[in-house]
């Protein structure tokens, strides 16, 4: 049962070497294409790899880089063999070379399609990592002098004015942690003392936040301390107040700002897979359609082209069962088993 | 006597007619360059506007985007020239123009370098706009209410973050004005009023600052008021601490970062100028060479190709004369014209007819 069959006159093939000459060289910018933006969601992923727990996110980028090699590898060939297509005598000695070459085509085109896949799929796990970055960098902003963590206070100060965010989740979650360093506090104060001493875990928190919350678009000067009580500033309500501070937390603003990014990359990853298929199911037509010339005299002749011969699980058996062979015979055979299994492999080989 | 004569055989000439050809393609990448960098500086300029008062400031990009524009084209015309002067029957076309075209260039080189030397000599303005600017900026941030100027904070706000500056010469500019308007400020609260009264203009200072001069960089909680007051907060010195705000003032950051932006682009056109100028160069001697060899009558001979048929001196004398002589076209020249101030000799009309003896009839 054959698929995809198609008759050629020689003039359509002819055309159909000219168009696949173009779009290959098309496909291969694409590959390019989607190679570079692999590589600069890479360096934003890393720019803010410091609010990230984990680095699970970047399977999707070096999914990306891989197959955008591996695409302009494709593509170059591909634009090769329709170059030698349509000469009967250079055609020949491309004959060994297009099985594990359409083998790994399609694998590294579905792999396109699995990585446009991945960047939607992943928002779980990125929203995750962030959440639990982004709380950690929160609770360790006051140790300035902790090595290792010197550099926090700076990093989500950055991050809050650059993204306009506040906090984790919002901004009541500076209340939660004690991000004023006891180096700092007057501990013979007695406000000082009083605020540790209501605290179970003897912290000292506040209804403030940093500075780097406060909104320059607001008309009034910036209120970060004692956000939470009216009468401690004039013509003031905190509930109805939106200017002041960053109302969004900055968890959000992040996942916003990355799934933006890898919604527009997979749109035109998409893109660049469909050249691609298109490019590999004419390269397969062109050759099915020139092996049917192979030995007539008159190469003008109309012949037929198709996409797979078998039904598709027999075609895909077909490729699988080489990779399976191999790893079969890393495993020890059993003696008696051993005629059985060169009997199966031979008939294999030759169908 | 010529000045800087070079021989030219026919293969040179073709040789330098395609050369050309090429630089002046390349002359019209620069033109875009140019154009480029003229609209970058014009976007980076009205950026700013707010902070910037009212100086000439927009000539000079103005005049790198007309400049790159008319670089454009008369490279353009340029290629198309040099296209056509490898062969001799096709520059007969353009013989006439080709003089004119090279004096127009030369003016236009001249322009490149005047903007050039004016990306350099912008500075002084910038500067004084830039004081004026920022003064008035500052003075009013807290009139968010008033329209026109609504937006100041913010545009002062978000260039203390960007710039990491604060102030105009330095942080304690923010002490000599009132910068919390006076809606937020609790009239019926009795040190309000204290610091109102205690001030001449009945401004209220006070010795902090905003939050955007707050520095990143500081291992503490920003301390943006009382800053002069070490005994207000914990552990803090103020005439020691440097981390705590931004030291340097928004004047200088920004007159730093205008400057670097402007002497890149001056050098630049500079390179670009001198490439115009051999460009100029090498078609001046194409075009003599070409007008030699018509000269000679023969297109394979060799010829010479000079910049000046003589020396400085003579041709600058002759221009002259000829600007000279122009002036003098309306008026009839008396030695040209051999019958004025003559007094006529000829004598027509009835008072002056000669007795002619009449003949007698016999």
């Amino acid at each position: 049962m054959v698929v995809g069959k198609m008759k050629f006159t020689f003039q359509k093939r002819v055309k159909l070497a000219q168009g696949l000459w173009l779009l290959s060289w098309l496909a291969t910018l694409g590959g390019a294409v989607t190679f570079t933006l692999g590589c600069f969601l890479k360096t934003e992923l890393r720019r803010r790899g410091e609010v990230m727990d984990n680095t699970d996110i970047h399977c999707v980028p070096n999914t990306l880089m891989i197959v955008g090699l591996a695409s302009m590898g494709i593509n170059y060939f591909a634009s090769r063999i329709c170059q030698d297509a349509l000469d009967p005598g250079r055609f020949p000695r491309w004959k060994t070379f297009l099985k594990p070459y359409f083998g790994c085509s399609v694998f590294f085109t579905t792999l396109m399609l699995i990585s446009v896949i991945l960047s939607y799929a992943m928002k779980g796990s990125l929203e995750t990592s962030l959440k639990i970055g982004l709380k950690n960098g929160i609770r360790f902003y006051k140790d300035t002098d902790t090595p290792g963590r010197c550099f926090q206070k700076q990093t989500i100060d950055h991050l809050q004015m650059e993204f306009q965010c506040c906090g984790n989740n919002d901004y009541k979650d500076w209340f939660e942690v004690q991000w004023i360093s006891n180096r700092y506090l007057d501990f013979s104060s007695k406000e000082v003392k009083d605020c540790i001493k209501s605290n179970v875990d003897g912290r000292y928190l506040v209804d403030g936040v940093p500075f780097s919350c406060c909104n320059p678009s607001s008309p009034r000067p910036c209120i970060q301390y004692k956000i939470t009580n009216n009468t401690a500033h004039y013509n003031y309500d905190h509930q109805t107040e939106e200017l002041n501070i960053f109302i969004r937390g900055c968890r959000e603003a992040l996942v916003n700002y990355y799934m933006g990014l890898m919604n527009t990359i997979g749109a035109v990853v998409l893109s660049v897979f469909l050249l691609q298929s298109s490019v590999l199911a004419s390269v397969r037509l062109l050759q099915t359609s020139m092996e049917a010339v192979a030995g007539q005299e008159n190469v003008e002749i109309e012949t037929e082209g198709y996409l797979l011969e078998k039904g598709v699980k027999e075609t895909f058996m077909e490729y699988v069962d080489p990779v399976l062979k191999l790893l079969l015979l890393n495993q020890v055979t059993p003696p008696e088993a051993k005629p059985e299994a060169g009997a199966t492999g031979t008939t294999t080989t030759t169908s | 006597m010529a000045v800087l004569p070079i021989k030219f055989t026919k293969t040179k000439r073709d040789r330098l007619a395609q050369v050309l050809w090429v630089l002046n393609w390349i002359s019209v990448v620069t033109g875009i360059i140019l154009f480029i960098l003229g609209i970058f500086l014009k976007v980076e300029i009205n950026k700013r506007q707010d902070l910037m008062a009212e100086r000439q400031l927009q000539s000079v990009p103005n005049m790198l985007i007309a400049v790159g524009l008319i670089a454009c084209m008369i490279n353009f015309l340029g290629g198309k020239i040099c296209y056509d002067c490898v062969d001799t029957n096709k520059f007969l076309r353009w013989k006439l123009v080709m003089l004119p075209y090279i004096i127009c260039t030369f003016f236009f080189t001249l322009s490149v370098l005047v903007g050039a030397l004016m990306c350099y000599s912008m500075h002084g303005q910038l500067e004084e706009a830039l004081t004026v600017g920022l003064r008035d900026a500052m003075r009013y941030y807290k009139d968010t209410d008033t329209p026109g100027r609504c937006f100041l904070k913010r545009t002062v706000d978000l260039l203390q973050i960007q710039f990491q500056c604060c102030g105009n010469k330095g942080y304690r500019d923010w002490f000599q004005i009132q910068w919390v308007s006076n809606r937020y400020l609790d009239m019926s609260q009795r040190e309000v009023v204290d610091r109102l009264r205690s001030n001449v203009e009945g401004k209220y200072l006070m010795d902090g600052v905003p939050f955007s001069c707050c520095n990143v960089n500081s291992p503490r909680p920003c301390i943006q008021y009382q800053i002069t007051n070490n005994s207000a907060h914990f552990n803090y010195d103020y005439q020691t601490e440097e981390l705590n705000l931004w030291m340097r003032g928004c004047h200088q950051a920004l007159l730093d970062y205008y400057t670097n932006i402007m002497h890149s682009i001056g050098l630049t056109v500079l390179i670009i100028w001198l490439f115009e100028l051999s460009v100029l160069t090498g078609v001046r001697y194409l075009q003599t060479s070409l007008e030699n060899v018509l000269r000679q009558g023969d297109p394979e001979c060799e010829s010479d190709g000079w910049l000046l048929e003589n020396s400085f001196v003579e041709t600058a004398r002759s221009n002259f004369n000829i600007i000279k002589h122009l002036g003098k076209f309306n008026q009839i020249s008396s030695n040209g014209d051999p019958n004025i101030d003559k007094p006529s000799t000829a004598h027509y009309g009835p008072d002056n007819v000669p007795l002619k003896p009449l003949p007698t009839a016999s």
